[in-house]
């Protein structure tokens, strides 16, 4: 731990116990003219399950998604474990990241699982599993086997180990890429719209996954429709609306006794 | 029949080493233009501008011309242009073997139709599986070597492999500029014996069976290419 790291993480801790896994200030995100995000803020401290909610076009999984800079910010501040991410302005304006090695070690640390799984179809479910840790984070391949047959085997997949992605349900290849997400050992998941590509009858596997990893303590930041669920396993909710932070704080407040009108308007819509 | 017996005074042996040369540069252009199509793809899709208007120029203007008159020019006009240059810098002329000039001037137009060939097929990878890389923190290095590449084949495969064939043909080519592969095997010997049916005959069936063993290799490689994919028959 550099000693910037281990001072943020010092200063996380001295607010409130747990130290802040990923802190995000200001962003604002721009796709030419549309305006995504206008200066929105969030922060998870360790063994926090925080849920982004939202209606279509908030901006909820934009926000996700430059936390490991899939999008990059127009501009704002992201740190992850108390480390800045360094951004730079490219020669079109764009904001870009500035140290390639500091981004891609940044993101080892984040487990994401996506809305369409994004298994890489020419791999088997092990295979999936162990290609991060074999060849980015270097581990012993005989090593990653075992821990991915654990991980496969903990997602209810033991069996698939050697099946391709395509020929397995949406659930099962969700609950393959949580395996993979796992099999990092990420300080913080990250889950964009999880269930939202799954038939009905398949959500429920999924979600029992993700639940079971919220209580015993992992760290996540969650978009998601399913507000039940939200309200369940999350431990702090955001809601946004048209880009910025509509109204936030834990699940029994903002499901129980919302106070912004437009918050009430989108519970009564979904629920 | 005699005549086509691999020891003299048969022709058969004459013809067969035509045929290996010819298979050397269908090989050996084929490997060049996969390596410049690879290069090319990613240059044209992730490249600057500058070097996005460069391949565009290079795989407009290989295409647009007869590969005959290309193989003309760079053969006669690529030979004198760097034996001029080795003298001006004080060399001796060198006399550069017909393999390698083979090689390369076949290479260098396969490379202009494999650049669009594999171009094509990175843009068929489904997005997110190039995203997911990037998310686990991949390399762009690693990201080609165990994501892209290997993703993008079971798309490139039946495109390459017609540029395989192809290039198997073209060798013919280069009779015109001398070099012994099998057209021009089948010529002398057709010439010599005045058998000219039987030759030639035998050069077709040469190169049928060059594309029959081809097909099978390439079925196999294309099979293993889409091993993660769902036969295309049961989706009827």
């Amino acid at each position: 731990m550099s000693a910037v790291e281990a001072a943020a993480v010092r200063s996380g801790e001295a607010q409130n116990g747990a130290a802040e896994a990923i802190h995000v200030e200001n962003l604002h995100k721009k796709f030419g003219q549309l305006h995504v995000l206008k200066g929105v803020s969030l922060s998870a401290r360790d063994g926090e399950v925080v849920a982004i909610i939202g209606g279509s076009g908030s901006g909820k999984s934009t926000l996700l998604r430059c936390i490991n800079c899939l999008e990059n910010p127009t501009s704002g501040i992201i740190r992850v474990n108390g480390e800045e991410i360094k951004l730079k302005a490219d020669s079109h304006g764009h904001t870009v990241p500035a140290d390639r090695k500091q981004i891609e070690r940044i993101r080892t640390r984040l487990g994401m699982v996506f809305q369409n799984f994004n298994l890489w179809s020419h791999m088997t479910l092990i295979e999936n599993v162990i290609e991060v840790p074999v060849h980015v984070l270097g581990v012993k391949r005989d090593e990653a086997i075992a821990q991915a047959e654990k991980l496969l085997a903990r997602v209810g997949l033991a069996e698939k180990r050697d099946v391709y992605p395509a020929f397995l349900s949406g659930g099962q290849q969700q609950r393959a890429a949580i395996a993979r997400a796992l099999a990092i050992n990420p300080r913080v998941m990250l889950f964009d719209e999880p269930t939202s590509a799954l038939d009905p009858e398949l959500v429920g596997e999924v979600l029992k996954v993700i639940g079971d990893l919220a209580r015993e303590g992992r760290t996540m930041v969650l978009v998601t429709h399913e507000m039940k669920f939200a309200r369940e396993v999350a431990t702090h909710v955001v809601y946004l609306y048209n880009g910025l932070v509509e109204e936030e704080g834990p699940p029994e407040q903002l499901f129980g006794a919302p106070k912004s009108e437009r918050l009430k308007q989108f519970l009564r819509n979904v629920g | 029949m005699e005549l086509l017996s691999p020891v003299a005074p048969g022709w058969g042996g004459t013809l067969l080493v035509g045929l290996l040369h010819s298979i050397e540069i269908a090989v050996g252009a084929t490997c060049l233009g996969l390596m410049i199509g690879t290069a090319g793809a990613f240059g044209k899709l992730y490249g600057g501008p500058v070097t996005r208007d460069l391949l565009a120029v290079y795989t407009t203007i290989v295409r647009a011309v007869p590969e005959l008159v290309l193989i003309l020019l760079l053969y006669y006009a690529g030979t004198d242009l760097i034996n001029q240059m080795l003298t001006a810098i004080g060399y001796q002329r060198v006399d550069i073997s017909g393999l390698a000039a083979g090689i390369f001037v076949l290479g260098f137009v396969q490379g202009a139709y494999s650049t669009e060939v594999i171009r094509g097929a990175i843009l068929a990878i489904p997005q997110g599986q190039i995203e997911a890389a990037r998310a686990y923190g991949m390399s762009p290095g690693l990201m080609l070597r165990r994501i892209t590449l290997p993703a993008m084949l079971p798309f490139a495969i039946p495109g390459l492999a017609n540029l395989w064939l192809i290039a198997t043909k073209d060798t013919a080519l280069l009779a015109v500029v001398g070099f012994f592969e099998l057209t021009l095997a089948t010529r002398q010997a057709a010439g010599v014996t005045k058998a000219y049916l039987l030759f030639y005959l035998a050069a077709g069936a040469l190169y049928l069976a060059l594309t029959l063993f081809s097909n099978l290799i390439i079925g196999r490689v294309e099979a293993w290419s889409r091993r993660g994919m769902p036969s295309v028959k049961e989706a009827r």
